[in-house]
């Protein structure tokens, strides 16, 4: 086993569209420097991109933690609420309560958590109504 | 394999150590050293940007003489499309190529032909095939490299056929040989170039083996030659010609056009380019079926070796491009369905090579050591004053960062240490 860890983390803001995709374009930039296969690093900035959309457009704002070692990437996106009440029907592709404004960005496909779902290799979210959303991800290397 | 990498060239002499260049290159491979500008050579994709921006014109472009058509029995000219955009749209082209003859070659073929034919194989490829969306041009052999460098994972995206100008040579030579009885070495082609990433592509090609070229020519460098040869032309042939739909390659949304997709997205100018890319890489446009990405502003007629100002040429192209009322010029090739059966049938089109990922970035092929690699490179950053100036020769504080750890720089070399 390894010690070297490239540990990143981004602060992401509710509602700001214009820095929206910073955290997943930064993150592609090092792993395209750690020599990683395109593939993979494909996989991880769409789903990096998808959880930092999240919480842009339906949290009060969080953090995206990206932990590289040489057996996987793992990225945890973090808000401050408000919670998903259903998370079944949350997963359902498909399924979305992006405000129309959103949508005329092109958002709210109801799309995202089932692409991160489809993207890695293990996916866990956890969140419920009032609370904290976690979205956990990892993307194995080997 | 590989050794010839790029085009682009400086001329020490020249160069005044300005930074211009540097801050503009899209792929961070250019320094500036005692004063004068360096190229890394394995980043650079040709894209001109250094040589547009370069006040004391010490950019330049590896090109061919005039000299090389004496290595060949028969020389064939390919004029870029871009040429159209060279001259007033009255200017009769074909006075031009005769222009062109009159400097040695033996025959010109359009370079517009070639677009046509590849018209309707795109169009069919795009009907037929199951390729994965949005399809990526091949046009632009500066957006190619970009691809390699920096996109590889959207090398599958890239349309599986050979640029106009390589497919106007491989066809132009097959004619004459066939036509003249020469053998395939004595029978020169020479491409009349509006760009350096077109000079790469015929010494260097990326999806096949060998070019049928044999070498380019900046336009800018001859262009001067051709009017003055223009005025002692006598006698004027009909050359074959690109329709108005081929001559619109020239500029950018022609190739778009020309196959008649719907949903396109036909994007100028090298950072334009890039933000596409990064988009479809996340798969915000999995909806679009055809990307025509080019590295100049306006398209090719925004080559960094032509005469004409880009928007002049671009509308000069428009012009020729629409006009319905002018003389529709219609090549045999392009008309006579069988004739594209046989170029299609034999190969002169598809690609045979695959194009491989170019990891020019990566820091140590051992992640292990790539990892504590990019540590070493944040320790550095945290410890850089983060301005960005380029005095230390370096675009960026982070590109300094990096070269220290590549062993390139010292961070000395930042003027605030
Ligand atoms: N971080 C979050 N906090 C609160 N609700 C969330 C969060 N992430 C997702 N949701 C809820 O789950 C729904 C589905 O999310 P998903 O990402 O799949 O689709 P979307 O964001 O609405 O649309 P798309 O991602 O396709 O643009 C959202 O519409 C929203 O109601
Ligand atoms: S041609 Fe483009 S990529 Fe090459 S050094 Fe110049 S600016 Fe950089
Ligand atoms: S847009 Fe045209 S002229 Fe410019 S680099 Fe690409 S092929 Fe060359
Ligand atoms: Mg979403």
């Amino acid at each position: 086993m390894s010690h070297s860890l490239i540990k990143l983390e981004y602060e992401i803001l509710e509602n700001d569209f214009s820095r929206a995709g910073e955290a997943s374009s930064n993150m592609k930039k090092m792993l395209t420097h750690l020599g990683i296969n395109s593939k993979i690093i494909r996989k991880a900035a769409i789903v990096t991109y998808e959880a930092e959309m999240n919480i842009v457009i339906h949290s009060k704002g969080g953090k995206i933690f990206v932990t590289v070692s040489p057996e996987c990437i793992e990225i945890v996106a973090k808000d401050k609420g408000p919670g998903i009440k259903d998370l079944d029907l949350a997963m359902q592709e498909g399924y979305s309560t992006a405000p129309n404004d959103v949508r005329e960005l092109g958002f709210g496909a109801g799309m995202g958590l089932p692409n991160m779902r489809k993207f890695c290799d293990d996916f866990e979210i956890l969140s419920s109504e009032g609370n904290e959303t976690c979205v956990n991800m990892k993307i194995y290397l080997k | 394999m590989g050794k010839y990498i790029h085009s682009v060239l400086l001329n020490e002499d020249k160069c005044i150590g300005c930074t211009h260049c540097m801050r503009r290159c899209p792929t961070e491979a250019i320094r500036v050293r005692n004063k004068k500008a360096h190229i890394i050579k394995e980043r650079c994709v040709d894209c001109g940007e250094c040589i547009r921006v370069c006040p004391s014109h010490a950019q330049d472009s590896i090109t061919d003489s005039l000299d090389k058509l004496k290595e060949f029995k028969y020389n064939i000219a390919i004029p870029g499309i871009t040429l159209y955009g060279q001259f007033s749209s009255k200017t009769d082209m074909n006075k031009v190529y005769e222009g062109i003859k009159m400097l040695g070659f033996d025959d010109v073929f359009d370079e517009g032909i070639a677009a046509d034919i590849l018209s309707v194989t795109i169009k069919d490829m795009i009907k037929n095939n199951n390729l994965p969306k949005p399809i990526i041009s091949s046009f632009c052999p500066a957006v190619l490299r970009l691809i390699q460098v920096r996109f590889s994972s959207l090398i599958d995206n890239i349309i599986t056929v050979e640029s106009a100008m390589e497919v106007a040579g491989r066809i132009a030579k097959d004619m004459a040989m066939k036509k003249y009885g020469y053998k395939k070495e004595e029978v020169g082609v020479f491409y009349l170039t509006p760009c350096p990433a077109k000079v790469t592509s015929i010494k260097n090609p990326i999806g096949i083996k060998d070019s049928s070229l044999d070498g380019a020519i900046a336009i800018n460098k001859i262009y001067g030659e051709i009017v003055k040869k223009m005025k002692d032309v006598e006698s004027i042939c009909e050359y074959e010609r690109a329709t108005p739909n081929g001559i619109g390659w020239a500029r950018v949304g022609g190739q778009s056009y020309s196959i008649d997709v719907d949903n396109y997205i036909a994007v100028d100018g090298i950072e334009n380019v890039i933000n596409i890319l990064e988009e479809i890489e996340l798969g915000k446009l999995d909806g679009v079926v055809f990307f025509e990405g080019l590295a100049c502003i306006g398209g090719c007629v925004g080559g960094p070796l032509n005469v004409e100002n880009p928007f002049i040429a671009k509308s000069i192209i428009r012009e020729l491009s629409t006009k319905a009322t002018e003389k529709e010029y219609k090549s045999s090739i392009y008309t006579e369905d069988e004739h594209i059966d046989y170029y299609l049938k034999n190969e002169f089109i598809n690609w045979t090579e695959n194009i491989e990922p170019k990891g020019i970035l990566t820091l140590d092929d051992d992640i292990q050591k790539a990892i504590e690699k990019f540590e070493k490179i944040e320790e550095i950053l945290d410890f850089l004053p983060g301005l960005d100036c380029g005095s230390c020769g370096a675009p960026t504080c982070r590109a300094l960062a990096e070269d220290v750890v590549r062993g390139f720089a010292n961070v000395e070399d930042c003027i605030f240490k």
